[in-house]
């Protein structure tokens, strides 16, 4: 047979000098490289993915990506000093705040005095030292290690975080994850988080990503969680970077027995992003709740691809996503609830609901169910269209101005996606859900 | 409700391979040479004696074809089929077009009679009100056999024949409509059937005419190692309406048989075409072991304003159905509809849906998708429902529910929805659930056994759709839903 | 020959280990109407249940007799056959299945059973519409799915339709008062009553003496535990509306 000679784009070619380079510079640790060697032999074997990969079909990551960006190196002193100034201006949420600049973490940002206790906080360079659980842990699960944009993201591992929260501890208040990209030349940058929950702990994580605006700088992040058995663990996240950004994002979750993960993601940022979201149940008896705000304008695209995986029995899944378009945006949904043959009493309910606000976007949804097992209850439902124009009348007819209308219709969609968000134990969950919905606000007082 | 008690007797009277149309019919065929290539494709042109210019298409699709390669995005698995390993063109030897039925084999009025389908009009007068009658074409392999009340319809101006007679008698009807909602590049299938497909029927009906009777063509494979490749084209002048009624069968055999149909349907402005199929093609036994590839296009345009094309379809059949009849909404108000039923058991796989594709303003799409997976079955909804930048005010609802019968079987649901447009107002909903034990026992609490409780229960499930069916067919889809399903319990 | 006899029967729900009836042992003799009281969670619904053949319970000792047949290996469909009808507390609905369509079958099931052949259609529509009015059963319920759209009330009168049609042997009525207003109460004892006969016995299940009312009792049998503590006449259903269970149950355990 012979072989056959890809054609690679620009960024694909600048992607395989940089991982040389990478390579030639050595890794932190022999795993690391690894790891990394892993992922490469992945892209290298299918590049770029475009929309002729049925997982890509909506967002052609080829066409999109047109070159790439010079991976980013560790941020010097002005950085740092720049990078604080930026992440002061960002209101905290909950308790301790980790940072991490141009995806390394930067343990002088961050309050790691102030840790509670069961909770430790550890760079991933460090972490992996003598500890081959950890290692086997960020290899991520079959689904993130067969797609294009983990595997880029395991060959470039170099830094990120490793958040241990001891069995039992209840963490009590929110770790307020701060990933800031420093102004400056475009750079690629790329960082991973795990986060491993001990059995019976309770814990509320908030990422918020930002990022300067007129850069097209790029970013592939993954976190990588474990929820322990009987353990909680809250997760929020606001993609909120710079306006040229492209953001890609992927979540690995592992859902012990017993245990309750809740994931909420408020999507206003970047040119083009895609979150990822792959979560799996690995013991019975629990719940898993996926949701998320999506808002664009302009010629933004975002796309939100999940797949649940059902894998065991008697667990309960949750799917809302709410898509908020105006002018010629783009918006992408695809989300895919596996049912395996034995995992019987199994409930999915998966939404997607869209508003166009203007003639000009688009949305595209794929809703998918693939069910093995025969005593489920399973289902999906999907909704586009513009605000329903009785209650526009209704609202108008009260006095209230077309704008204003559209800003309360427009709240209480998304509201909806946010509202029970934390029921668990942690309190401070609040915080979280008036920020977002400030930024729904601001985000549609901004169209007039 | 008689036919729930009907078709209990009807289950309990077979076994679970059995197929009620599996026998063959001895008569003596003429077959092309085996395989296939440019000769052979000349070979059935000239055996129909087609006009020039067919030919030319028929060789176009035939290039295009060898370009081509077999689709694979569908959930079906299946050994790779040899394309040259079939016969392409099978007729009867007596006489491949009779002109009236005393010409034709009578093994193969006798087939017909057997299947329930009279083709001797004064069989079908007795005792039948002329708003009930049902004109027939009848295709048995690679022929059309006959058509019946053909004159009858001629006198309202419809045109009701086998395609290869549209070709002889009305070129020109033919060669404006062909190929034009399903081109011949279509895909892998419609190509190959571009190339060689051998007969189908043709409907015209005149502008303002609504057809007098409903039509119907019934489909026989009887010929082993033969591909069944039919072509059907329906036009809908304007403000017209007709009724068409497609039904299939094959015989039991241990080696696969490929069908691979394209249907055209035209609707001009204000016309209204409704088309039903029941496939009750040979599924193969419940190890997997024979049965019909069934891939089909089937695709309707809705060309004209106002027009309306309604697809309903009842598959119980076949080893592997792939299928997706669809609507181009194309004409400003226009309106598509799927409604579908489709029950896999056994080995069977299913993979079928429907496109709507939101063209014009104002336009309004419905899906009804019932399916009920069985035994080892797989079975998948596969659709698309899209509106244009131009197709403001474009409506769709669609429902799917599965439902499974027995943990061995798997049912899924894959839906494209893609708009471009605010004002269209899109709405999907698809539910996944086993027949309910509280239902099941209920029912046997009332004396009903586990096969008629769940016979009842399904056919609650596919109500909505079987009532799209003509009366006639109903009884009948309904008794072969509860068949299909025989031995899923257990 | 007594119609029901229960001895020891002990069962629990199948994905459970915890027995819900405990060795009860219960008599019903022809023409009788039994009723069957208790407190929440004593094992009523159970009984009727593990009669009717549910699925859901594994019988793990002791037999259920009717006409001296054990019925606890029978499908649910031929314990019917058998003459056995539970009216549902909570009736089931199936939704797109026509009340007449199901009806019909259910007659129908029994017939052939009996070796009889199917009822005729005339005959049919006249025997349910008789039993309809007497029910207060309009006949847009009967046009409807079973179950689907009905109050509680009109779910409870379609069980007592599908009882004087099916015309069983032996009725277990699981707590067909609950959700009911005073008339219709009054409608569906009026229902049974007319049904009562010397061939006939009923299990009453109820929680309250108001049902009692209306459908007087012969014998009436509180449950706890799993298992009948005390029996007697009429008059033990007054005195447990007027002392609570308290006192029985406490000293049964």
């Amino acid at each position: 047979m012979n072989a056959v000679t890809p054609i690679r784009t620009a960024a694909e070619q600048s992607l395989i000098s940089a991982y040389a380079a990478l390579r030639a510079a050595g890794a932190p640790a022999p795993a690391v490289e690894d790891l990394r060697a892993q992922g490469y032999s992945r892209f290298e074997a299918s590049g770029l993915p475009h929309r002729r990969v049925e997982e890509w079909k909506y967002t052609d990551l080829r066409a999109m990506m047109r070159e790439a960006k010079p991976l980013a190196g560790a941020p010097d002193a002005s950085t740092l000093l720049a990078a604080k100034v930026a992440v002061g201006n960002i209101p905290r949420i909950g308790g301790s705040r980790l940072v991490m600049v141009d995806g390394f973490y930067s343990p002088e940002l961050s309050d790691t005095g102030t840790m509670p206790d069961g909770v430790k906080v550890t760079s991933l360079a460090n972490a992996i030292v003598g500890r081959p659980e950890i290692v086997a842990r960020l290899a991520g699960s079959a689904a993130a290690q067969a797609n294009a944009a983990f595997a880029l993201n395991a060959a470039f591992l170099t830094d990120g975080l490793v958040i241990e929260i001891a069995p039992g501890t209840d963490v009590g208040h929110v770790l307020d994850l701060i990933s800031i990209t420093s102004a400056g030349e475009a750079r690629l940058i790329n960082a991973r988080v795990l986060v491993l929950v001990g059995e019976g702990a309770s814990a509320g994580i908030v990422e918020t990503h930002v990022g300067p605006a007129g850069t097209d700088y790029q970013k592939n992040v993954a976190l990588q969680v474990v929820v322990g058995n009987g353990a909680t663990l809250e997760h929020g996240r606001r993609q909120i970077e710079g306006d040229q950004a492209l953001h890609l994002a992927t979540l690995d979750a592992d859902v012990g027995a017993g245990a309750h993960f809740d994931t909420l993601t408020l999507t206003t940022g970047a040119a083009v992003s895609r979150s990822q979201l792959f979560t799996r149940f690995v013991g019975e008896n629990s719940k898993a709740t996926l949701r998320g705000v999506t808002m664009l304008r302009g010629r933004q695209h975002a796309d939100t691809s999940l797949l649940m995986d059902h894998a065991v029995p008697h667990c309960e899944s949750k799917e809302l996503f709410k898509h908020i378009l105006d002018n010629e945006a783009h918006g992408v949904f695809q989300g895919k609830i596996i049912v395996q043959p034995v995992a019987q009493k199994t409930d999915g309910r998966m939404m997607s609901q869209t508003i166009m606000l203007a003639e000009g976007p688009a949305m595209d949804n794929k809703p998918e169910l693939e069910i093995f097992a025969d005593d489920v209850a399973c289902g999906h439902g999907c909704t586009c269209g513009e605000l329903d124009p009785d209650l526009m009348f209704y609202l108008k007819a009260r006095g209230i101005p077309h704008g204003e209308a559209e800003a309360l219709l427009v709240e209480a969609f998304a509201r909806e996606a946010i509202e029970d968000f934390g029921e668990g134990p942690l309190g401070v969950v609040e915080e979280l859900r008036e920020a977002m919905l400030a930024t729904i606000l601001d985000w549609m007082r901004a169209r007039a | 409700m008689p036919a729930v008690q009907e078709t209990v007797e009807q289950v309990r009277s077979i076994d679970v391979d059995q197929y009620k149309y599996g026998f063959t019919t001895d008569v003596e065929m003429e077959l092309a040479p085996k395989g296939l290539s440019e000769d052979i494709v000349r070979y059935i042109s000239a055996k129909k004696g087609e006009p020039e210019w067919m030919l030319e298409w028929r060789l176009d699709a035939y290039r295009r074809w060898l370009t081509l390669r077999e689709p694979e995005w569908a959930r079906v698995h299946y050994p790779k089929i040899d394309f040259q390993d079939l016969y392409y063109y099978a007729a009867p030897k007596s006489n491949p077009a009779p002109k009236s039925l005393d010409e034709i084999d009578p093994a193969i009025l006798e087939t017909y009679k057997k299947l329930g389908i009279p083709l001797r009009e004064q069989e079908v007068l007795a005792g039948v009100a002329p708003e009930n009658r049902i004109a027939v074409d009848a295709v048995f392999d690679s022929v059309s056999v006959a058509t019946t009340f053909k004159d009858e319809l001629a006198k309202a101006g419809v045109i009701f024949c086998s395609i290869s007679e549209a070709l002889r008698e009305h070129p020109e009807l033919v060669k404006q409509y062909i190929g034009s909602v399903v081109p011949t590049t279509d895909n892998f299938y419609a190509t190959l059937n571009s190339a060689v497909f051998s007969d189908g029927s043709f409907v015209y009906v005149p502008p303002g005419v609504r057809c007098p009777m409903e039509l119907s063509t019934y489909f026989r494979i009887n010929e082993k190692n033969t591909g069944q490749f039919e072509r059907t084209l329906i036009i809908a002048d304007k403000g017209s309406y007709v009724s068409y009624l497609e039904g299939c069968t094959a015989p039991m055999r241990d080696e696969n048989q490929l069908h691979a149909a394209v249907v055209e349907l035209v609707a001009l402005e204000d016309a209204e075409i409704k088309y039903s199929t029941v496939q009750n093609w040979y599924p193969g036994d419940s190890e997997g072991r024979g049965g019909i590839y069934n891939f089909v296009t089937k695709r309707g345009d809705c060309r004209g304003a106002r027009s309306k094309i309604s697809w309903t379809q009842v598959e119980t059949g076949s080893a592997i159905t792939w299928k997706y009849p669809s609507c181009i909404l194309r004409g400003d108000d226009s309106q598509g509809e799927f409604y579908s039923i489709a029950v896999s058991n056994g080995a069977q796989q299913v993979d079928s849906g429907t496109k709507m594709i939101h063209l014009g303003k104002n336009t309004r799409s419905r899906i009804i998708s019932k399916g009920i997976s069985a035994g080892k079955s797989q079975n998948t909804y596969r659709g698309l429902v899209s509106a244009h930048r131009r197709a403001t005010n474009a409506k769709n609802f669609t429902n799917c529910d599965s439902l499974l019968i027995g943990n061995k079987c798997g049912a899924h649901t894959v839906p494209y929805i893609e708009s471009k447009t605010a004002s269209a107002v899109f709405e999907h909903e698809a539910t996944t659930s086993k027949v309910s034990e509280d239902q099941m026992f209920y029912c046997m609490q009332r004396g009903l056994t586990q096969e008629e409780a769940i016979a009842l229960i399904v056919n609650g499930f596919v109500k909505d759709v079987l009532q799209q069916l003509p009366m006639e067919f109903m009884v009948e889809a309904q008794k072969l839903i509860a068949i299909s399903l025989e031995g899923s319990v257990g | 020959m007594s119609l029901l006899e229960i001895k020891n029967l002990t069962a629990k729900l199948a994905d459970e280990d915890k027995q819900i009836l405990n060795g009860l042992n219960l008599t019903v003799e022809k023409g009788q109407v039994a009723a069957i009281m208790g407190p929440n969670g004593s094992g009523k619904s159970t009984l009727s249940y593990v009669l009717a053949g549910r699925e859901d319970y594994d019988v793990t000792d002791g037999e259920a007799l009717l006409d001296g047949e054990n019925i606890l290996e029978l499908a649910p469909d031929e314990r019917a056959a058998k003459g056995l009808f539970l009216a549902f507390q909570y009736p089931i609905e199936i939704p797109g299945v026509g009340q007449m369509t199901f009806l019909k079958a259910a007659i129908n099931a029994q017939r052939k059973k009996n070796g009889l052949g199917e009822i005729s259609t005339p005959e049919f529509i006249k025997l349910v519409n008789g039993k309809a009015k007497e029910l207060g059963i309009s006949q847009d319920m009967l046009r409807r799915s079973v179950n689907v759209g009905f109050s509680g009330g009109e779910k409870k009168r379609n069980e007592i339709l599908q009882m004087s049609l099916l015309a069983p042997k032996l009725a277990i009525l699981d707590e067909t008062d609950s959700g009911l207003d005073i008339d219709a109460l009054k409608i569906v004892a009026d229902g049974v009553n007319a049904m009562r006969s010397p061939d006939r016995a009923f299990v009453v299940i109820t929680h309250y003496q108001r049902l009692l009312d209306y459908i007087r009792p012969d014998v009436v049998h509180v449950m706890a535990g799993g298992q009948i503590v005390k029996s007697g006449g009429p008059e033990l259903a007054l005195e447990l509306e007027a002392n609570g269970y308290a006192d029985i149950v406490g000293k049964a355990a």
